[in-house]
């Protein structure tokens, strides 16, 4: 039966599927039929051969990648979080900080990434803040507004039994901020491995610390197509990664509780 | 007459917004008792529940304890709505109060479980609020409130948003467990059926400000059980509550 619960769960990983296929078999065919060269547009085909001849040398650049978004979101993440817990205990310093926190946010990474790239003498060092500077706001922001969506009956209570400041941060703010934290954490996901990306690009760094975005550079001089369209399916494949990755955390973390996490089966 | 566990006097709350919430409220707790606030809403009830339990500053008047300062676990509160962390299960909720109070872990999930037994929902410890319908989460609130073992229990509306087949049945548990422990009750309604049924005395407040426009006894005998609610003497004193209360609407 279409409706019941199992071919759902079908249809969620079919529909996907037979689009996807169709969709490369539709390109496959249109490079070959009009005879496309593979520096102008290559097949999916040609892309997998590069994938996989040039494994060793992608394989690298993505682990360079992949260190860096996961330091700059681990980073953003207890910094986002302790900041907004500062927030919570202290109003005049989020009124004064916010607004910064603000122009961070706003002004395009591609702008200030030159500017960090000369200030910063280790090429690392320097990708990993660009990717920082984007990943950092919508934990911060997130968590934030989490921390202050406590449910105000509850605090009655906390306060009714005496609770310390302590307490209520532990034990009330940090579990009602949870579900808005880790929200923010699947947001910044992707925007740390693009901070990561921008920021490699205008680094323009070559040798062996060299990630994905700089493989895409090399290979578009030296007209190695099929390589740079390898490099992008590589990109996009982390992307899908990390988002399915924090989505699972927070199913976890959730499930027992919260709206979101929950199945439609567990709903009342 | 023995001292009231709470002596109200004058007491009067002036928002900041300059609006009177209440004013010159006279009123003596006895210990012991089951005491209804009733009155429309906006008359000040909430706001004068929630003085008493000291979550709100009094802005006239003065409200004693003659047996001595009450502390933390003096009081129980239950709101309106059940008020349950979400991401607790029902024990850990229950168990809120005696850990904030620096008891043992251990202690205190022995005393939540004990406290969640009293109200019919031993097998629920590892539930989660989610998976519980209205009627037993306001029992976990009930269980939370009493697992301190306060001398004074405060309910604002607590029944006002559950059906009436589930508003009855825990109207006749409250009675089972507040005559098998005699803690004193301020119970807050706007039902007048509700107020009768449970109340050994019921305060009809009058709106605009909140004050106190009659004190009338309900001295029917306990246990009441659903033939008082179809008796002749349950009607009569709801005929005079209802009375009382169309005198405050008009003062």
């Amino acid at each position: 039966m279409m409706g019941s619960a199992r071919a759902q769960r079908w249809l969620r990983v079919l529909g996907p599927l037979v689009i996807g296929v169709v969709f490369l078999g539709g390109w496959e065919w249109l490079v070959r039929a009009r005879g496309i060269p593979p520096y102008v547009l290559p097949g999916p085909v040609a892309i997998a051969e590069a994938l996989a001849r040039d494994w060793p040398a992608l394989s690298a650049a993505l682990l360079v990648t992949l260190k860096i978004t996961a330091l700059a979101l681990l980073i953003a993440a207890s910094l986002g979080l302790l900041l907004a817990v500062v927030f919570a205990q202290s109003r005049i310093l989020e009124l004064s900080l916010f607004p910064y926190a603000v122009i961070l946010q706003v002004t395009p990474i591609v702008a200030i990434a030159p500017l960090i790239i000369i200030w910063v003498d280790d090429v690392t060092l320097s990708l990993l803040i660009c990717a920082w500077i984007v990943a950092f706001f919508p934990i911060l922001s997130n968590t934030t507004v989490g921390l202050n969506s406590t449910d105000h009956n509850l605090l009655d209570l906390f306060r009714l039994y005496g609770a310390t400041r302590w307490q209520v941060l532990w034990r009330l703010r940090l579990p009602t901020a949870m579900p808005f934290f880790l929200a923010g954490l699947r947001i910044s996901g992707g925007l740390a491995l693009i901070g990561a990306i921008v920021a490699e690009f205008v680094a323009g760094t070559g040798g062996r610390s060299s990630g994905l975005a700089y493989r895409i550079l090399e290979s578009g001089y030296q007209l190695q197509i099929p390589r740079m369209f390898a490099a992008l399916v590589l990109i996009s494949a982390t992307g899908i990664g990390i988002f399915l990755a924090l989505s699972l955390l927070s199913h976890l973390l959730l499930r027992r509780w919260h709206e979101s996490a929950m199945g439609q089966g567990d709903r009342r | 007459m023995t001292a009231p566990l709470v002596a109200l006097r004058g007491v009067a709350k002036r928002y900041d917004s300059g609006t009177l919430a209440v004013q010159g409220i006279d009123l003596d707790i006895a210990a012991g008792d089951f005491l209804a606030l009733l009155g429309p809403s906006g008359c000040g009830k909430s706001t004068l529940l929630r003085m008493i339990a000291r979550l709100s500053a009094t802005t006239g008047g003065s409200i004693d304890w003659p047996g001595g300062r009450p502390q933390a676990r003096d009081i129980g509160f239950v709101f309106q709505e059940p008020t349950l962390m979400p991401w607790a299960t029902a024990l850990a909720n229950v168990a809120l109060p005696l850990e904030l109070a620096g008891l043992p872990k251990r202690e205190a999930a022995a005393r939540a479980a004990d406290s969640l037994a009293r109200v019919e929902l031993r097998g629920f410890e590892a539930a989660y609020p989610r998976a519980l319908s209205g009627g037993m989460r306001m029992r976990v609130s009930i269980a939370r409130a009493l697992v301190t073992k306060p001398r004074l229990l405060l309910m604002d509306e607590p029944f006002a948003a559950l059906d009436e087949i589930t508003r009855f049945r825990l109207n006749n548990d409250l009675l089972t467990l507040w005559e098998a422990e005699r803690f004193t009750v301020v119970f807050v309604t706007h039902s007048v059926f509700e107020s009768v049924y449970l109340a050994r005395r019921i305060a009809v407040m009058a709106p605009r400000p909140g004050r106190i426009h009659a004190e009338l006894a309900v001295d029917a005998p306990y246990p009441r059980g659903e033939a008082f609610r179809t008796s002749a003497a349950y009607a009569a004193h709801c005929r005079e509550v209802s009375g009382a209360l169309e005198g405050a609407m008009a003062a």
